[in-house]
């Protein structure tokens, strides 16, 4: 029996597709353009607005913080969120179902609103350094994330091949390095890239924990475009867009490598 | 390297609802034990004290001359098999019968040729490289076998360990099972709700209910002899009859069941009859008999099945609903009355009229 595709279906997938990818056509085009001004399609081709970012300090600058910042937050949110996961899927008959919703909660928080109150309390408040306050807000708002992810992939995880491992002579701290995190791997992965792109997209957070001195690529494009219309951004979005699927890929690699090896 | 286990007074709760009482069981060296009981009787969690991954709030467990109560888990040196294999899915099956040689500090060499002996003994040399996910339920069951026997453990435990196994791979599995507990001695305790099994692989078992052994017997006398009202049930006793002496003549003793119907029992045939008991039977073990007027219980008799051996009724009598037994060569009609007489090496004498 053979299924034929309905034109309508077709249509929508189509639809679908050109929203999805067209933007990035468009992003992609315009970065690549010789003129002055952004336009699509380009006119001629040029990388030099590739060269321009780099030689805007305030783009050099705020690429490597935001790649920091990115690859800290998501690094704590992952050495918190592990072992939240884990407690909470480990002992979920013991404790009081409203817990697991907490770690979910920030979710719930307009990212604005979340920039807005650390302002108050950590960047004004206990007068932390900039760089602290926004590593603090990014990991807040990755956490939820990393937890999320990570409980669905335990979700399915057998804990008594956890007690066999213990019962066998590993001890408990070990077998969870050995046995359990190798299983929940993908989990783990997927954690990783979600909150890495959140992080490194981040504007509505980071906009009230910026200050002198120190900004984040999205809020340093932002400022750009309030000044200039020139192609630079559209290829600081190219790049944007490449870094965060080079870590896509390396972690997909190296993180999926290193829990496959024992 | 057999030892006993001793399990002494154990109490458990699961927060403040208390699961286990005052448990006590002694395993001797090299004997298999099997916990029987409905679900949620309590037979998973005395596994877990005994394996450590419960506290119990009082009691002791000791294995050989070890207190066992306050040792973490991975330091009891006790192999587990479990209901769902509990394989670790990113080893491969040699890896994950050599795991606990590992853990234990064994070279790697001499690891892989335990590891393998071990897989040829359970028949599953040739599966070594694959991935637990690439194998059968029955395949699952042998490696966790293998990889829990393989660390010669002092103490073997087993929870339902053939619950998800078709029911003609779980006769085959509880054979082998016994079979290499045999060979190696290993003191062993098995949990399982399925009678026949229990019976079958055990030297003792343990019936238990609502966080208490009933009895602990060996299946022989379990199956003949249960003390009391829950494990007679259990074990098939389908009648009880809850009955009053009211007259003794020397050996011969007059009863009343309730309704005021009458019986004399001899207490050479029945054993020693106090003045409050409840007698059990299986249907066998309650003769169907035409006769008025003889010894016996007055029923009538409702609903008639044919067994092939005997046909079985329904009765209705004034001390309850009975079951019962009667010849295939004179069959009785169903809306008629007979007599129910008990038959003395098939019937119990339980103390007490507490159903
Ligand atoms: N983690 C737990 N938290 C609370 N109650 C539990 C837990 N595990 C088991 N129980 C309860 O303890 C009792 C005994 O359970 P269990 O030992 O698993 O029974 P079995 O193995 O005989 O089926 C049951 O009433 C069960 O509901
Ligand atoms: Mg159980």
């Amino acid at each position: 029996m053979t299924t034929r595709l309905s034109p309508a279906l077709i249509a929508v997938a189509a639809l679908v597709y050109i929203f999805l990818v067209g933007p990035l056509i468009i992003v992609i085009g315009a970065s690549l353009s010789d003129t002055t001004y952004l336009t699509f399609p380009p006119q001629g081709l040029s990388l030099r607005w590739f060269e321009k970012i780099f030689e805007i300090t305030a783009f050099r600058r705020t690429i490597v913080t935001s790649l920091q910042l990115a690859f800290l937050a998501t690094g704590l949110a992952l050495l918190i969120g592990i072992p939240a996961a884990y407690a909470l899927n480990r002992y979920r008959i013991q404790l009081p179902s409203w817990l697991s919703t907490v770690f979910v909660l920030p979710i719930l928080v307009p990212e604005i609103v979340l920039g807005f109150s650390l302002l108050k309390s950590v960047a004004v408040g206990a007068s932390f350094p900039i760089f602290l306050s926004l590593l603090i807000g990014h990991t807040l708002l990755v956490l939820p994330y990393c937890v999320r992810v990570i409980s669905a992939s335990l979700a399915s995880f057998d804990f008594s091949i956890e007690e066999a491992a213990i019962s066998l002579g590993s001890p408990p701290a070990k077998t969870f390095f050995t046995i359990v995190l190798p299983n929940v791997r993908a989990g783990v992965v997927a954690a990783f890239i979600l909150a890495f792109i959140t992080s490194i997209n981040d504007v509505s957070t980071s906009l009230f924990l910026t200050g002198p001195g120190v900004s984040t690529l999205p809020i340093q494009i932002l400022a750009h475009v309030e000044q200039f219309f020139d192609p630079t951004i559209a290829s600081v979005s190219v790049l944007l867009m490449f870094l965060t699927v080079a870590v896509m890929a390396i972690v997909e690699r190296t993180l999926g490598l290193t829990f496959l090896a024992k | 390297m057999t030892q006993a286990l001793d399990i002494n007074d154990l109490t458990a709760h699961y927060g403040s609802t208390k699961v286990l009482e005052d448990l006590s069981l002694s395993v001797g060296a090299s004997e298999l034990v099997s916990l029987l009981g409905a679900s949620g009787c309590g037979k998973t969690t005395t596994l877990r004290l005994i394996a450590g991954f419960l506290e119990p709030t009082e009691g002791t467990i000791r294995l050989g001359g070890r207190d066992l109560t306050r040792l973490p888990a991975h330091k009891r040196d006790i192999g587990l098999v479990f209901q769902n294999y509990a394989l670790f899915p990113h080893l491969t099956v040699l890896e994950n019968v050599a795991f606990g040689l590992k853990q234990r500090g064994v070279a790697s060499g001499e690891r892989d040729k335990r590891a393998r002996a071990m897989l040829d003994r359970v028949g599953l040399s040739v599966l070594a490289e694959r991935l637990p996910g690439a194998l059968s339920g029955g395949q699952k069951q042998r490696v966790a076998l293998a990889r829990a026997l393989v660390i010669e453990p002092p103490l073997l435990m087993f929870d339902e360990p053939l619950s998800n196994l078709d029911a003609k791979l779980r006769v085959d599995m509880r054979v082998e099972i016994r079979q290499l507990q045999r060979a190696n001695g290993t003191t062993s305790v098995y949990v399982t709700h399925d009678q026949e099994e229990a019976f079958s692989i055990s030297d003792r078992v343990a019936i238990m209910n609502a966080g208490r052994i009933m009895q602990f017997d060996t299946p022989e006398v379990l199956y003949q002899r249960p003390t009391n009202a829950f494990v007679a049930r259990f074990v098939g006793f389908e009648n009880l009859i809850p009955l009053r002496t009211v007259a003794r003549d020397g050996e011969m003793v007059t009863v009343e069941a309730a309704g005021g119907a009458q019986l004399t029992l001899s207490q050479e045939r029945f054993g020693p009859i106090p003045d409050a008991f409840t007698l059990a039977t299986r249907p066998d073990g309650l003769a169907v008999t035409p006769e008025a007027g003889a010894d016996g219980l007055p029923a009538t008799l409702g609903l008639r099945t044919y067994l092939g051996r005997a046909y079985q009724y329904q009765c209705e009598t004034a001390a309850g609903h009975l079951v019962a037994n009667g010849a295939l060569s004179a069959p009785l009609e169903p809306g008629g009355t007979a007599r129910l007489v008990p038959v003395p090496d098939q019937c119990c004498v339980l103390a007490g009229t507490e159903l």
